[in-house]
Parts: C-alpha cells; structure tokens; sequence
C-alpha cells in the first residue's frame, strides 16, 4: 500500500513536471530565443485551462459553453484562444523596450483573473468549471494516471521536438540575432517587429497548451488554481535554473523546481498547525531568493544556452 | 445625478486615489529614467511601508501621521539595502536582468510581510470616520492629510531635484548617464540617493492607501499597474508628469464604474496604459520611451 502510494505520488509529480515543463518551453521561446520579457504566464495558462474546460464539458445551467466537444479539438482550442489574447499585447508592446511588454503581460494576468472571477456565465465565478474529461480516464485509476502520464509526454516530446528543430534552423538563428543585436538585424533584413510577435505568440500558445492539460489532469478548474504571481514565477525559475536558451535546460528546470517545491511542501506540512501557514509564505521567500542567487552566480543556468546556437556543438562549446 | 453627487461619490475618491498613485509613480518614474528599468517591486515596497507604520502605531501607540515619518525613513533603507544585495551587481547586465530580479523581490517582500503581519486585513484605527461637509462637499480629514502630503513630498523633491546640487546630478544621470559620469557625477550617490526618495514614496503611498482603505498583504501589488500607467501616461522621467498620471488614472479609475461593472475598475489603468503606447508613448508630458 506504502509502496503504491509512493507510485501514485511518482506519477501525480512527473504529470506535474510534464505540464510545467511546457509551459517553461514557451517561456524559452519568448525569453529564451527572443529576449521577450512576459510576466503574465499565469494569464495565458488560464485562458488556455477555460477554454479548453468550455470546450470540452457537458452542458450546464447558467453558463455558457458545455460543447462536449472532443479533449483533441478543447486543447487546439486552447492554444488558439492564448495565442489570440498574446496577439495585440504583442502588437502593441513589442517595438518598446521589452520593460513595456513586462508590465502590461502583468496587467493582461490580471484582467484574466477578474474576469474568470467576475463572470459566472463564462467561467462559473468563483466554483470553477467541474467535470472537465480527462482522456482514458474510464479504466482504473493507477492505468488512467498512467495513461495520462503517456499523454502528457507524448505532448511534450511533440512540443520539445518542434521547438528544438526551430531552435537549430534559421528561424532560431535569425530569432537569437534579433535579441542579441537588434540593429544588426535589422540591418541584414529582418523583420524584427513581426518575428517577435511570431514568437510571442508561440510562447503564448504553449503556455495555453498547458493550462488546458492541467485543466484535464484536475478534472476541474478554479480561480484558486491560477495563482498569478506564483504560477508566473515559478516557471520563470524554472526557466532561468534551468538554463534560458536551451530547451532541455528548460525541461531540466521544471524537474528540479517543482521537486523542491513540492517536497518543501511535504516538510512544511508537517510542522505544527500555528507554523504552517506561514511556513507557506517562507518557501515562496526562498524560491525568490533562488532566483537571485542564480542570477548571480550562475546566470546560465544549470545547461546553458549551446555556443553558435546548435546543439550538436554544445559539448564542444562547454570547454571554453 | 447631481453634481455634488459626482464631486462626492467620485470625483474627490479620485482625487485621493491619484494622489496615492502619484506618490508611487513619482518613484517608478524616477528609478526608469535613471536606473532605466522598470522596478516591479516597487508596488510591494509600498505594502512593506504601510506595515511598517502599522507596526509603529500598533506597538507605540501614536497616531498614524506620526508613524509616516518613521516608515518613509525605514522603507527608504530597506530600498537601498535591496539595491546593494540584489541589484547593483547586476548593474552590467542587460537592464532586463534586473527587472527579473525585481520580480522576485517583489515575491520576497510579499513574503515577508505576509510571514511577519500575516494575511488578514488591518486598519491604523477602528471605527468609522465621518466625513466633515464643506459646503456640500463631504471630505474626511484623512482624504485632506493625503493631498496634502502628496502636494508637500512632491514640492519638496521638486525643489531638490531643480535646486540642489544632487538634484541636478540625478537630472543630469537621467538626461544623458555617460555624460554625467564624464563630467564627474558620482554615480553610486546618485543611485542611492535615488533610492531614498522612491523607497520613502512608496512607504508614503503604501501608508496613504492604507489610512484611506485598509492593509492588505496583496494591496501594491494591486497598485503596480496603475502607478505604472500614471508614470507612462506622464511620460517617464517626468515629475510633474506621473502626478498628473495619477491624479488621472485615479480619477478615471473612479469614474469608470458609472460606465463599466465596477469590478472591472482596476482594467482601467490597464486600458490606460496601452492606449498611450499606441497613440502617444512619450506621455502627456513628453518623457522618455525606453
């Protein structure tokens, strides 16, 4: 039973990691490949994990939505909707300093959140949207966390494989050219403007993509679960420990983050009631302190981003 | 609706509201132009600062005005200590780098305030204030305190920033940084020094939305998005220009709930903020566009 239970946990934790880690590769592709500063990941989560909910669950009283539709088509949906909210903030933010686009993706995560908490007949307010389908969920429960599991990597294999390809190919070489020197750039060519709005909106989209498959893992979504500084924030830790600018650093990142987060979870569970909560407090004080201390004294990340861009070349560039 | 009714209900809220907005952008506007980066902490910094002066008024037992002081002093020091650990040796970096960093701290100043004073919701002092009536117009004393020191602090940095001799260095740094340094503005003092007066700004801003609402751990951060549209509606850099952005965001943020739900009142600095990107990023007062 011990045995199961820590199987169980396994399982429930690598989903979890599966899911960050998507949500971390579009971070890469906006901060990453384009030097796109984007604080509102939580926003486009959520946008993602709504509509996919509104796509895929049955009908219901006094909301809208309930299209029963497919779990393929809700995540498609998903990224969709993210992409077309990223578009005009985008649009209208990214021939500034990337500073501008900082604080208005932070005003995009809260705009989001008011309206999922103050709409009922889009979102059903406060309660959330329940009895979101999760795929090969009708067998047992062990096989459906399993089977979940598959899909979730199977999704992130996909993700990792075609951004990994864009990264090596001159979309990637052109993208990294723009963010290190922009006037050069612009120089040989390039659109920058559009080229960075391009990857934005991947970014964004991935982002949705995420939201939507842990909307599916939970079988329901909250306000709750969308917590705009710390969904944000953590996998903007997870990108810079990881590596930013190197997709299996990104990957790497969310494993090792959300292992010291979940486990410092079950340490401070176990302290007295009248500690706990702030117990809750102090690891958020320490993933922030994490984050100045490896900007400090490791700015690169655990994998840093590979030298002329090309992973092949990595080892070679690592001895320098 | 009458007028008195327009004056009461929205128009003089607004006007306290901008006036705490203007305080807090005074200091983003100044950290932009000088610094040149976006300081996202800064929103969290006020929170720190008005728990801070619940602190001393709660152990000490004076009233609230008399604790501002303190907390304009202290904060100001916690802002200058966070530069010197977390930001100035990020100061060759991409200026980006450090707006990341200050994301962070503003999680960790959070955190802070949330472990120390916990996250339920405190006031300076019980019971409920009546307003006094001045001719028809219904202004509580604390509304008048907040202007006013709004008016004082911001006159006074004037002053110091068009008279004194570090005041026009810290001009001169946000004018043109490698010309300053050329002509031998100490570049260190201007940084700290620029972090005493947006650090004891925000205690003043945090401390005034606290005395006029309440205390709540998640209160700057609430407060990041307007401040930041004043300071961009002004035009960064610009004084004069993010008291006029507060005073607007605030007065428009009040008044957007005879058009809109009012929970949707705080989409307003937002829609703010983007419609200056587009139409005119230089602000009212023709800032800088980083």
């Amino acid at each position: 039973m011990e045995f199961l239970g820590l199987v169980n946990y396994a399982l429930f934790m690598a989903i979890f990691i599966a899911i960050y880690a998507l949500l971390v590769l579009g971070l890469n592709i906006q901060w990453g490949f384009a030097g796109l500063f984007n604080a509102g990941i939580a926003g486009f989560f959520a946008v993602g994990a709504y509509t996919s909910a509104i796509l895929t669950t049955e009908a219901a009283d006094g909301r809208i939505g309930g299209f029963d539709l497919h779990f393929v088509i809700g995540w498609i949906g998903a990224m969709i909707a993210a992409a077309l909210v990223a578009w005009p903030i985008g649009k209208i933010c990214l021939r500034f300093r990337s500073d501008y686009l900082a604080i208005a993706s932070i005003g995009i995560a809260e705009i989001i959140r008011l309206v999922i908490k103050s709409e009922p007949a889009l979102t059903n307010g406060a309660r959330g949207i329940p009895g979101i389908p999760r795929p090969m969920s009708d067998i047992g429960y062990m096989e459906s966390q399993v089977a979940y599991l598959i899909i979730v990597l199977a999704v992130l294999i996909a993700a990792y494989v075609l951004v990994e390809r864009q990264f090596n190919a001159p979309w990637g070489r052109m993208m990294r050219a723009i963010r290190d020197n922009e006037d050069a750039a612009k120089a040989m060519g390039k659109d920058v403007e559009f080229r960075r709005l391009e990857a934005f909106i991947f970014g964004a989209a991935l982002m949705g993509l995420g939201g939507a498959l842990f909307a599916h893992f939970n079988r329901s979504i909250t306000p709750e679960a969308i917590d705009p500084m710390v969904a944000t924030f953590l996998v903007w830790i997870m990108l810079i420990l990881g590596g930013s600018g190197n997709n299996r650093g990104a990957i790497l990142g969310a494993a090792v983050v959300w292992i010291i987060w979940s486990v410092s979870e079950i340490a401070t569970d176990r302290l007295p009631h009248e500690y706990a909560i702030q117990a809750k407090y102090i690891r958020l004080f320490l993933i922030g302190l994490m984050l100045q201390l490896v900007l400090r004294f490791r700015p690169e990340g655990l994998l840093p981003e590979p030298l002329r861009g090309d992973q092949r070349s990595a080892k070679d560039g690592a001895d320098h | 609706m009458d007028l008195f009714e327009l004056l009461n209900f929205y128009v003089i809220p607004g006007i306290v509201l901008g006036s705490i907005y203007a305080l807090g952008a005074v200091g983003i506007t100044l950290i932009f132009a000088i610094l040149r980066y976006a300081h996202l902490a800064h929103g969290d910094l006020a929170t720190l600062g008005a728990f801070i002066a619940l602190a001393v008024v709660t152990t000490l037992g004076v009233s609230p005005l008399a604790a501002l002081p303190v907390a304009i002093i202290a904060t100001a020091a916690v802002a200058v200590g966070i530069d010197k650990v977390f930001y100035d040796h990020l100061r060759e970096r991409p200026k980006i780098v450090t707006v990341m960093a200050s994301l962070g701290i503003a999680l960790m100043i959070r955190a802070v305030v949330q472990v120390v004073w916990g996250v339920d919701t405190e006031t300076y002092s019980r019971g409920i204030v009546r307003p006094e009536n001045y001719f028809g117009l219904r202004i509580r004393d604390r509304e008048i305190y907040t202007v006013i020191a709004m008016l004082a602090l911001v006159g006074v940095l004037h002053m110091f920033l068009t008279q004194s001799k570090w005041g026009k260095a810290m001009r001169a740094m946000s004018d043109n940084p490698n010309l300053a340094l050329l002509s031998g503005i100490d570049n260190r003092k201007v940084v700290i020094l620029t972090w005493v007066i947006a650090g004891g700004l925000c205690a003043a801003s945090g401390f005034f939305l606290g005395l006029n609402t309440e205390l709540k751990s998640m209160m700057g951060w609430h407060m990041l998005l307007p401040m930041f549209a004043a300071a961009i509606l002004g035009g960064v850099g610009r004084v004069e220009g993010a008291v006029l952005g507060g005073l607007i965001v605030g007065i428009a943020e009040e008044l957007s709930v005879l058009v809109i739900p009012s929970e949707y009142k705080a989409a307003m600095a937002f829609a703010i903020l983007l419609f200056m990107l587009l139409v005119r990023p230089t602000g009212l007062l023709k800032g800088k566009v980083l």
